[in-house]
């Protein structure tokens, strides 16, 4: 179990040295995606300017409020509430979001499936986990939203963070096919026969 | 007693707010109980950062999770208060409204089919308003942000008279294992049984949206509740998915009588953000609660 601190971007190379266990805290950049982003980059055909190689992408919609545009707040939005979504809806968005822009690293909370696992130890990524429905503590590791594109979806837009501490995520899918998820589903499924006994199910 | 809508749209707007940011007590105290038993050392963390999290809400004054959810508001109405009850209903829709425009909150509603955000938090039959009536002479808004992660783990099974009381409980430990970790866990899980089927689902949407504590009025239910909080805490899902034994704070059971033909057994789930905001309008004035 080791700490790893990322300065963002980074390489195929750092993703693949994480294990399930190890705890990750990013620095710098950090992208916002969600349905409706992913739905119009990879079943509409959408493009966007980001340069996301190398990048962190968390599952998120956060709440702004639109302000003047500052050096604080560079595209008139200033992050309110910014937190986690479910990943699991987005899991057919993972491969093409390594394929065709490059993410490295998913962050998300409640885990993604075979086909993302299977992404990560082919194109060398990892999902991250963080704590869902712990955003007020989340948006203190938030300095601003530097960037936004596809804005005509907002809340769902493809939004970039800058941020400062972001962490520690626990890492619980690597590119070695690891996944605490399964290993906690199969525990769970095999105590279902013994559950159900203790209820008088016959 | 007369009631103002203006002051009712106030409220309204208030409790959305007010919801977003303040956990109940008794969830509090769900957490510490949890934290107090757990034996798995990544699910003390986890919950450890739950609890982190409520402060830092409290602190920043800010709202302890992202999702806005899909408003739900509930409202009893007592003997003697006196509201056109359209009156009610658009205030309450505009106090909706002003929360999410005003504060600002995320617009977290849209069309089904177009998909389009009106950035309200409002749409066709939304937010829902439910309303019941009491013996005593208040009137009574309950504001419950439904987070969607919890939400769109919901199931409803129209089992058979011959499957029995095994059909109910073993679709809840199913249920459970299904969810994992999606429903952002520990959660309160609703379950409804008997009624028509929608009333099914509004029986488990009452039951995961009931304060820790309660207990169903119907002694089998309570019994069903008992037996089945400790159950689906043997599964080993953990906060987050992640493992551990806080799967759940409590599963919460409501009961309607049903056809002589139906079994119907629902589960809704609410996550460890369990939001609800209350006011109570008595001659005195509104005081808030949970």
């Amino acid at each position: 179990m080791t700490h790893h601190t990322f300065h963002m971007p980074v390489t195929e190379e750092q993703v693949r040295a994480l294990r399930v266990n190890d705890t990750v805290t990013l620095e710098g950049a950090l992208f916002g995606i969600r349905d409706a982003n992913q739905i119009a980059l990879f079943d509409k055909g959408r493009k966007t300017r980001f340069d996301m190689r190398g990048h962190a992408a968390i599952h998120t919609a956060p709440n702004v409020r639109k302000v003047e545009k500052s050096a604080s707040n560079p595209t008139g939005y200033e992050p309110i509430c910014v937190g986690t979504t479910t990943s699991a809806r987005m899991e057919r968005f993972t491969r093409p979001l390594m394929e065709q822009l490059g993410v490295r690293l998913v962050i998300g909370k409640g885990g993604l499936g075979e086909p993302s696992k299977e992404a990560f130890s082919k194109l060398g990524g990892a999902y991250l986990a963080i704590i869902g429905g712990t955003a007020a503590l989340e948006t203190t590791w938030v300095e601003a939203i530097e960037d936004v594109d596809l804005d005509d979806l907002n809340p769902e837009s493809l939004w970039k963070f800058r941020v400062k501490g972001f962490g520690p995520l626990l890492v619980a899918m690597d590119s070695r096919g690891g996944s605490l998820y399964d290993e906690v589903d199969r525990k769970a499924r095999s105590r279902r026969a013994n559950t159900l006994a203790k209820l008088g199910v016959k | 007693m007369r009631i103002d809508p203006v002051q009712v749209e106030e409220v309204a707007r208030e409790l959305y707010i007010r919801a977003l940011k303040i956990l109940p007590p008794d969830i509090k105290e769900g957490f510490k109980r949890l934290a107090a038993s757990e034996t798995d050392a990544t699910a003390q963390k986890v919950l450890g950062t739950m609890i982190t999290n409520i402060s830092v809400a409290e602190e920043t004054r800010n709202m302890l999770c992202q999702d806005t959810g899909i408003p739900i508001y509930n409202v009893t109405i007592g003997r003697g208060v006196e509201i056109e009850g359209i009156e009610l209903q658009r205030a309450i829709r505009r106090g909706c409204e002003r929360a999410t425009r005003e504060h600002p909150l995320r617009s977290s509603v849209v069309h089904p089919i177009t998909r389009k955000n009106e950035h309200t938090s409002c749409g066709p039959g939304i937010p829902p308003i439910h309303i019941e009536f009491s013996d005593d002479d208040r009137l009574v808004i309950q504001m419950i942000p439904k987070g969607s992660g919890s939400e769109n783990n919901s199931w409803l099974k129209m089992a058979f008279p011959a499957d029995g009381v095994d059909a109910i409980k073993t679709f809840v430990v199913d249920c459970v294992l299904e969810a994992g970790g999606k429903t952002c866990p520990p959660t309160i899980v609703g379950v409804g049984i008997g009624g028509t089927s929608d009333l099914c689902v509004s029986l488990a949407k009452k039951a995961a949206t009931r304060p820790l504590g309660s207990t169903c009025v119907d002694p089998e239910g309570a019994k069903l509740e008992n037996l089945l909080t400790e159950a689906v805490n043997t599964l080993g899902v953990g906060p987050q998915g992640l493992g551990g034994d806080s799967t759940a704070f409590a599963v919460h059971v409501e009961v309607a009588a049903t056809h002589i033909t139906m079994n119907p057994v629902a589960v809704n789930m609410q996550c460890h953000s369990a939001r609800r905001a209350s006011a109570s309008f008595t001659p005195g004035g509104v005081e808030y609660g949970f």
